[in-house]
């Protein structure tokens, strides 16, 4: 999205111009995330050889890892958005961190659903108060503050300062967050079986993961998209180059 | 430049103890919350003693929470907020004023009155003085941090339960950080990091969440 912008970044800037842009780009990173996620599904199912240890239960992990990663990546382009928002007063940046939000929610639910699922055979619980599930709980009430706070203030651009500003308190506050729950797990437990010590991973599990991630990475990009296409209908829908949308015409 | 901010201390001070209630309001919500743990645990002292740290830190928290909301509220429903946003005093040094006067009210009373509950919690002696100084350090950072939802959702409607949402995974360090010095303490163990650690956060929130709060403020009147 950012190399898009740079292109010419003060042109797509501009609700009119991006909307359309918007509109094109979608399909190419739905067919993205279809291939990759066609690909990295093959990896992981058919290529990856079954763990000596864990048995067939770890390949939960091809969808875990990457739904993590994505839920602490979409919090910082979501900050990022917020912070061009704010410093450079411009609409569609507040936009498009209100559209990456749900999205972001919904992948630190899937990590963490996906993490419990792992953790009843390897662990034996669905739930361990481990560092990780733990910040990654943490991250989704988060997300759910900056949701809540965009959905209750009336006047739009209130709300988007006022979420944006959260979401850039957030940003500063993950690492913080992170390490003194790290440090309190260590204290509290120590005989949680630790993913860190696993055995290192083979590179047909690594390539399967990170084909997952680029196609996680390209369904938020798109799903990003409609949804900001939707929230620019909303907010301009008084404007007149939407009253002469194909799409609103009728 | 410090006349401003000793005059909005004092306006505040004085605001309440005008209404004293308030003031009561929410320390009885901490003792009635501590109270309520051993009616539901089990009044067993061992067990008490290791609930103690983490029941009185949350409940010190909550307490702290529940008393945000008036922090600005006044202030923004009758327009002397917007006085504030327009004098030409700094608003970030305003709000610390602000702040200060909230602290003074609603935390160092939880502070002065944990160890009491602590003794209904059969703690140690030396564990109630690290309670005492836990709470100390990091009360401060809980009227901080807790400054930005209060002004981020001024006016807004159901703001207290946004302010929950919005403030309490924010004060997870603190919570962590305050019941780890108070537990370390009580096996035994040295509880100085834990302190360092509270300390260390109350002065980065002083340093960073003055300015968000202003700004929010601003984003709230304009």
């Amino acid at each position: 999205m950012k190399i898009m912008t740079g292109i010419n970044w003060f042109k797509y800037s501009s609700p009119p111009a991006f909307y359309p842009l918007a509109g094109l780009l979608i399909p190419w990173f739905y067919t993205l995330a279809t291939v990759f996620a066609a690909v990295g599904l093959y990896i992981s199912f058919a290529v990856a050889p079954t763990d000596f240890q864990q048995g067939e239960a770890y390949r939960i992990i091809f969808v875990h890892v990457p739904a993590a990663w994505m839920s602490m990546f979409l919090y910082l382009v979501m900050a990022t958005w917020a912070g061009f928002g704010l410093a450079l007063n411009a609409r569609l940046s507040h936009m498009m961190s209100q559209a990456l939000a749900p999205t972001g929610a919904m992948f630190t639910l899937l990590a963490l659903v996906t993490g419990s699922l792992w953790g009843r055979p390897m662990w034996g619980a669905w739930w361990v108060w481990d560092a990780r599930l733990t910040s990654e709980l943490i991250l989704l009430f988060l997300y759910i503050g900056f949701i809540a706070l965009q959905a209750s203030i009336d006047d739009p651009r209130r709300a988007d300062r006022a979420s944006s500003l959260l979401a850039l308190v957030g940003a500063v506050n993950v690492p913080i967050i992170y390490f003194s729950v790290k440090w309190w797990n260590t204290l509290h437990q120590g005989a949680s079986i630790s993913m860190t010590s696993a055995p290192k991973m083979a590179i047909t599990m690594l390539t399967g993961m990170l084909m997952l991630a680029l196609a996680f990475w390209m369904y938020s990009i798109a799903v990003a998209l409609v949804r900001v296409r939707c929230i620019i209908l909303e907010r301009e829908r008084r404007a007149d180059w939407v009253r002469q949308l194909v799409e609103v015409k009728f | 430049m410090n006349g401003a901010w000793i005059a909005v201390v004092r306006r505040d001070m004085l605001l309440a103890l005008r209404r004293r209630s308030d003031v009561a309001t929410t320390l009885f919500f901490f003792v009635i919350v501590a109270s309520l743990f051993p009616l539901g645990v089990s009044p067993e002292p061992a067990l008490l003693r290791t609930l103690a740290p983490g029941v009185l830190w949350v409940a010190a928290l909550l307490a702290c929470m529940l008393s945000l909301t008036r922090l600005f509220a006044v202030d923004y429903a009758d327009g002397t907020l917007e006085q504030m946003v327009l004098a030409p005093q700094s608003l970030t040094l305003l709000v610390l004023g602000k702040v200060f006067a909230h602290w003074l009210v609603s935390g160092l009373p939880v502070v002065l009155l944990a160890p009491v509950l602590g003794l209904q919690y059969a703690m140690p002696n030396d564990a109630l003085l690290v309670l005492v100084w836990s709470l100390l350090l990091g009360t401060p950072a809980l009227s901080l941090i807790g400054a930005i939802g209060a002004a981020l959702t001024l006016g807004v409607r159901g703001s207290g339960l946004l302010v929950a949402l919005l403030v309490l995974p924010l004060y997870v360090p603190v919570l962590i950080f305050g019941s780890g010095a108070v537990a370390a303490s009580q096996s035994g163990l040295d509880a100085g990091a834990y302190l360092s650690l509270l300390g260390a956060c109350s002065l980065l929130a002083l340093a960073l969440t003055p300015w968000a709060t202003a700004a929010a403020l601003r984003i709230a009147v304009e």
